[in-house]
């Protein structure tokens, strides 16, 4: 998982397929991550706000009750111990730090679960930027409480009534936003999707879950790497930034889509938002809804590399669906203690099923990335499960 | 029909080029449209092959897109229907790339060329993009118009210009479509530099919404393109022939300059 053509592609997909008014916006991004990537001195200020204000290191966490159960040795990366409650803090805090080198004031993002915008929100009170979040209004009623904090961290949130009013058509509302401000505004994406460079600068962004968990897992496994790595995918961000750690070891990598939107499971070649990917769309090219009980991947595409690493065989995606994402969250409630975000735990449910079969052998080990805590999923986690008794 | 000498045949006659947008299969009249459109004195018309999710578009074409999608509308269905509609001026197709790559490049730009659709605008396909897409429309006699904004540089306005087919495009503002209260200075700025590298026709669009307006905007360019001021009209229920008459309104301020 290296820097992608110069256009922008990963094998045949990615790519910028962007309207005029944004290409020089893109250009100018690439320019920009590409010399502060490159620059030591914001590696080492990334670095230190990763650390000092973002929790990190997290640490990686040995489930030996799940383990015993499941017959597998499943290990965890707890992106969920993060200031804020995942891995999205990572690439936030990275993008943020980079407005600032553009000398943009202004920062637009989008969100479906919620959890970006907050990131989004919080990177920016802490460098006093000014934040817009677009989010579907479908989302806005799911997620209640992640409008409420990012409006205390001063964010302003806008709903996107278009379309399925989901996170694709607040992604669209943030594209519409940019074109009308790019002097003085940054999109901050939220995932490993759009136009080059937003694909490979937020895997570059995440790629720090992957390496720390890769020499964490080193130091549980005496030395050896996992047999499988497995993370969730919505746009893929927390499975791209695991995956980089992982991808020149001989673990297998595992990406679980939810089972409603399952990009490469369900989708074909297409291109929306910027970039050629697998997109779950009707016979004439109109993009689909998908449907998950996570608002955070409730996303019709994917990022672009991932449709790559699927194409090449490097790694393989499956999908999880609602109910034993429900079940899954609440195995690992309890007996770890941990509650998942409903993202995560479909990562975990794909380990519950497959445990034991020969998918995911007796034996094997297997380290999940937890990309986010359960609490923002709580109200609604409560509300599908009364409903079920 | 030829879109670039067809253009420019009327401008070098001293005409200033007038060219409405409708959105393909909004209504069941949406081709009497057409042809009240071109009665009314349109140059050329953009047909709009809708798309669930067009970026570049405010919330009036948006409208229309979702208002055509949800009557059924699909490309090629709105192409089918242009099949021996002849409404004497150049047809050019609007939409996004999906739409153009679900199809396939040759087939999309030869269900152009049979229907009598002679220009594509892919607005999500810059100059980058391109090579695919240029090639098929090219082979199937298509010819590919291409957006210029108020951001491109200069040496990439030049290449913009030279690879545009049928005209260039000035969006006259950063921003999406849609109705504004004036025309930006922007548009102005842009369409002399785009006058400064090319003698293809230059026509501005984004944002043009009165009979003023357009004379405004056509003041440093050849011509312009007016959209969302009439999708909203036939969104509020107008008749073709009323669409006929804003158009007529337009041309009238043009030619009276
Ligand atoms: C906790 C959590 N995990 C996963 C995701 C999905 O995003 P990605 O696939 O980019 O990691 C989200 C999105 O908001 C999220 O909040």
């Amino acid at each position: 998982m290296g820097t992608p053509a110069a256009d922008g592609r990963f094998g045949e997909f990615g790519g910028r397929f962007m309207p005029e008014s944004l290409v020089p916006a893109c250009l100018e991004l690439e320019a920009a991550f590409t010399e502060a990537w490159a620059d030591d001195a914001f590696r080492d200020e990334y670095a230190r706000l990763l650390r000092d204000y973002g929790g990190r290191p997290t640490p990686v966490t040995e489930c030996t009750r799940l383990s015993e159960r499941l017959g597998v040795r499943v290990l965890l990366k707890r992106e969920d111990l993060t200031h804020t409650g995942s891995h999205t803090i990572n690439n936030v805090i990275g993008q943020a730090l980079l407005t600032k080198r553009m000398g943009k004031t202004r920062v637009v993002a989008e969100t479906g679960a919620g959890q970006h915008g907050v990131a989004t929100a919080t990177a920016c009170a802490m460098f006093g930027l000014e934040c817009v979040v677009y989010m579907g209004e479908v989302d806005i009623e799911r997620q209640a409480l992640n409008v409420f904090r990012m409006n205390l961290l001063g964010a302003e949130v806008r709903p996107a009534s278009s379309g399925s009013r989901t996170l694709k058509d607040a992604i669209n509302e943030a594209l519409r936003d940019w074109v009308a401000t790019v002097e003085t505004t940054h999109y901050c994406l939220g995932s490993v999707m759009g136009p080059h460079p937003y694909p490979w600068m937020v895997r570059e962004l995440q790629r720090v879950v992957g390496e720390e968990a890769r020499e964490q897992c080193r130091a549980v496994l005496d030395g050896a790497d996992p047999d499988y790595v497995v993370a969730c995918v919505g746009g893929g961000s927390n499975a791209a930034g695991t995956f980089a750690g992982f991808v020149d070891t001989n673990a297998k990598l595992i990406g679980v889509e939810p089972e409603g939107g399952a990009a490469i499971g369900h989708g074909v070649p297409g291109v929306v938002h910027g970039s050629k990917s697998f997109l779950l769309q009707d016979e004439h090219g109109q993009v689909l809804e998908a449907h998950s009980i996570s608002a955070g991947l409730d996303y019709p595409g994917v990022g672009p590399e991932h449709a790559h690493l699927s194409s090449i065989g490097r790694a393989r995606y499956v999908a999880a669906g609602d109910a034993e994402v429900l079940d899954a969250l609440q195995l690992l409630a309890r007996t770890e203690g941990i509650i998942p975000a409903l993202e995560s735990a479909h990562a975990v449910a794909w380990v519950i099923r497959a445990a034991g079969t020969d998918e995911l052998p007796a034996g094997s080990t297997v380290m999940v990335t937890l990309s986010g805590r359960g609490d923002k999923d709580a109200e609604q986690v409560m509300k599908v499960l009364d409903a079920r008794t | 029909m030829k879109l670039e000498a067809h253009l420019r045949e009327r401008r070098d006659a001293g005409r200033k080029l007038l060219v409405p947008y409708v959105t393909g299969g909004l209504g069941d009249q949406w081709t009497e449209v057409l042809r009240a459109m071109a009665d009314a004195g349109a140059d050329a018309i953009e047909v709009g092959i809708p798309f669930s999710d067009p970026v570049m578009d405010g919330p009036t074409i948006q409208e229309a897109s979702q208002r055509a999608l949800e009557l059924g509308a699909t490309p090629a269905g709105i192409l089918g229907e242009l099949r021996g509609v002849d409404v004497g001026v150049p047809l050019v197709a609007m939409t996004y790339y999906n739409i153009v790559f679900r199809t396939g490049h040759r087939r999309f730009a030869r269900s152009l060329a049979d229907n009598g659709v002679c220009g594509a605008i892919v607005p999500d396909v810059a100059l980058e993009e391109l090579d695919d897409w240029g090639r098929a429309a090219a082979d199937a006699s298509v010819e590919t118009v291409l957006l210029a904004a108020p951001v491109t540089p200069d040496d990439r306005l030049a290449e913009l210009c030279r690879r545009s087919q049928g005209f260039v495009y000035a969006v006259s503002v950063m921003g999406i479509t849609g109705e504004r209260q004036s025309v930006a200075q922007s548009a102005g700025v842009l369409a002399k530099r785009m006058k400064a590298v090319t003698d293809k026709p230059v026509i501005v669009g984004f944002g043009i919404s009165t009979p003023d307006q357009a004379v405004e905007a056509a003041a440093e360019a050849d011509g312009v393109v007016v959209a969302s001021a009439l999708m909203r009209l036939l969104l509020d229920g107008a008749a073709p022939e009323q669409i006929g008459d804003a158009v007529a309104a337009m041309r009238r301020a043009l030619d009276a300059g």
